[in-house]
């Protein structure tokens, strides 16, 4: 049997030591896996994400990424979240490179080898459609093309695990299905394994090979669903039957949790 | 007549206009000033006209002069310590949030004490001189910028920290490379201010304890009725003040241009 890369052993979580914020949660999640969190608002996905890039400790239970029981922030993941949160300061380009200039070991190189980061970068920025844009300002971008940037700086540092915390959620409808193409053509290349917390069903079943469906406070796992959809998914194949009952079923999933 | 008035008013005043805008209202205030003191024939020893003071400006332009760059440089070096010991004292308070909390109430009470009321001590301490100026200048001016530079620190965003926390940044790192650039627009802000408080503190110091500067120089003209001087002295330490905050104004559009960028 294959070794979980992130593994969740009756893990709980409690801010104020009375309530619970997720409880129970025992999962594995595998190395180039896909998985994505939906459940409705407040249910603790949030919580979820601090847990596993080790940003906050559980109360009960342990988690453990690549094998290793996770202490503190981990510095194999890249993280982006519904706000762009680039620096207004830096341009595009030296926004994406801002990793490289923290994380082991890349630091102690990154003036030896800005070239070559500079190189991983351009590279990156192409493949998610903004090359041209990397003396621009932040301010200067559209909300997609910010976010396009952040997802850049979330994988400059060719992390093994991508935290998505709802990153399209603020963006329009056409934007949001572009992106999610982006996402996929990105992790049809490299293969990281991601976690990706969001509100829309569509894009948990577009994207993710397994969604999990939590519940209202205090956040449990209540349904852990494969998606067998062929891949690589297109657009389009979201309008076909097969597509539309599998959202269908994981919104009446939600219903029950919400009506609950 | 009025046509062309209103059209002129109408008309959303441009590039040239604008800049021009200050100059007309010095015009304007110069001219108000001379029109009143002539109006009510107010003697010269109460309230010079703008025509005698301009006369004072240069018949005294050497004294003037001397007294002038004497208020100038001990400013500065006041107004280099204050953004000194305002950046250190700042960026420490800013970078925790026990220290914001236990420091801030303690700033707060020391900014409220008159600055003037600290030139005797001083003089008791150094002698009358430039230092008592020095440091008044220092004390009046390190307020603002410690204050602007706390607040940068403190009120980074949540969401910035976890970009870099989730990459395992250290708190230092974290200081470094959001913290720092993030308060640069709050700095500069108060450096403008901080640099005229400076001149207050500088000419606060001269007028009770000095013999130089261009404070000293209105108290000894004031004590001899010689009103034009003195005005010419409060002229003198405007415009140094202006020039001085346009400096850092500039200044400040150049470094923090991405915060700047609605207007």
């Amino acid at each position: 049997m294959r070794q979980a890369f992130v593994r969740f052993d009756d893990v709980s979580l409690s801010y104020d030591g009375v309530e619970n914020a997720i409880e129970q949660i025992d999962l594995d999640i595998f190395e180039g896996e896909f998985v994505a969190f939906v459940g409705p608002s407040g249910c603790g996905k949030s919580t979820f994400m601090k847990l596993c890039t080790g940003l906050h400790a559980p109360s009960n239970g342990a988690v453990s990424v690549d094998g290793d029981p996770v202490t503190g922030p981990l510095k194999i993941t890249g993280m982006a979240f519904q706000n762009a949160n680039l620096l207004p300061w830096r341009t595009t380009l030296n926004n994406v490179l801002l990793p490289l200039e923290i994380v082991k070991p890349y630091r102690h190189q990154f003036r030896r080898r800005r070239e070559e980061f500079v190189g991983w970068a351009q590279a990156l920025l192409e493949t998610v459609g903004l090359k041209g844009y990397e003396d621009k300002y932040p301010w200067q971008l559209s909300g997609g093309m910010q976010q396009r940037a952040s997802i850049c700086r979330a994988l400059i540092h060719r992390p093994k695990l991508l935290m998505l915390d709802e990153p399209f959620g603020a963006l329009d409808a056409f934007t949001r299905e572009e992106l999610w193409c982006v996402l996929r053509d990105l992790w049809e290349a490299q293969r990281f394994t991601v976690v990706l917390v969001t509100h829309d069903l569509r894009e948990a079943a577009f994207l993710a090979d397994t969604v999990y469906v939590m519940s209202r406070r205090p956040g449990r796992v209540i349904e852990q669903r494969a998606i067998e959809l062929p891949r690589p998914r297109s657009i389009d194949s979201t309008y076909e039957k097969p597509f539309i009952d599998l959202v269908h079923a994981l919104r009446s999933r939600i219903g029950d949790v919400r009506a609950s | 007549m009025c046509v062309q008035v209103k059209r002129f008013l109408m008309k959303r005043p441009g590039k040239t206009t604008e800049r021009l805008a200050p100059w007309i209202a010095v015009a304007v205030l110069v001219l108000v000033w001379e029109a009143a003191v002539r109006l009510f024939d107010v003697p010269s020893f109460i309230f010079p006209s703008a025509l005698d003071t301009a006369n004072a400006l240069v018949d005294y332009a050497g004294p003037i002069g001397r007294h002038s760059w004497q208020t100038f440089w001990t400013t500065l070096i006041g107004f280099g310590l204050g953004v000194a010991v305002g950046l250190v004292l700042g960026f420490i308070i800013g970078s925790s949030r026990f220290l914001y909390n236990a420091c801030y109430p303690l700033l707060v009470g020391f900014n409220a004490i008159p600055k003037v009321a600290f030139v005797p001590i001083l003089v008791v301490w150094f002698g009358i001189g430039s230092i008592p100026a020095i440091l008044t200048a220092f004390l009046i001016c390190f307020f603002p910028i410690v204050v602007n530079v706390a607040t940068g620190l403190a009120t980074l965003e949540p969401e910035m920290e976890d970009v870099l926390r989730v990459l395992g940044a250290r708190r230092i790192d974290v200081l470094l490379k959001v913290g720092m650039p993030r308060s640069l627009p709050y700095f500069f802000a108060s450096l403008k201010v901080a640099i005229t408080l400076a001149f207050v503190g500088t000419v606060v110091s001269e007028t009770v304890a000095s013999n130089q500067g261009i404070g000293y120089l209105m108290m000894s003209a004031g004590s001899q009725m010689r009103m034009g001087l003195v005005f010419a002295g409060l002229i003198v330490i405007s415009a140094m003040a202006m020039v001085m905050y346009e400096l850092f104004a500039v200044l400040e559009k150049r470094m923090t241009a991405w915060a700047h960028r609605g207007q």
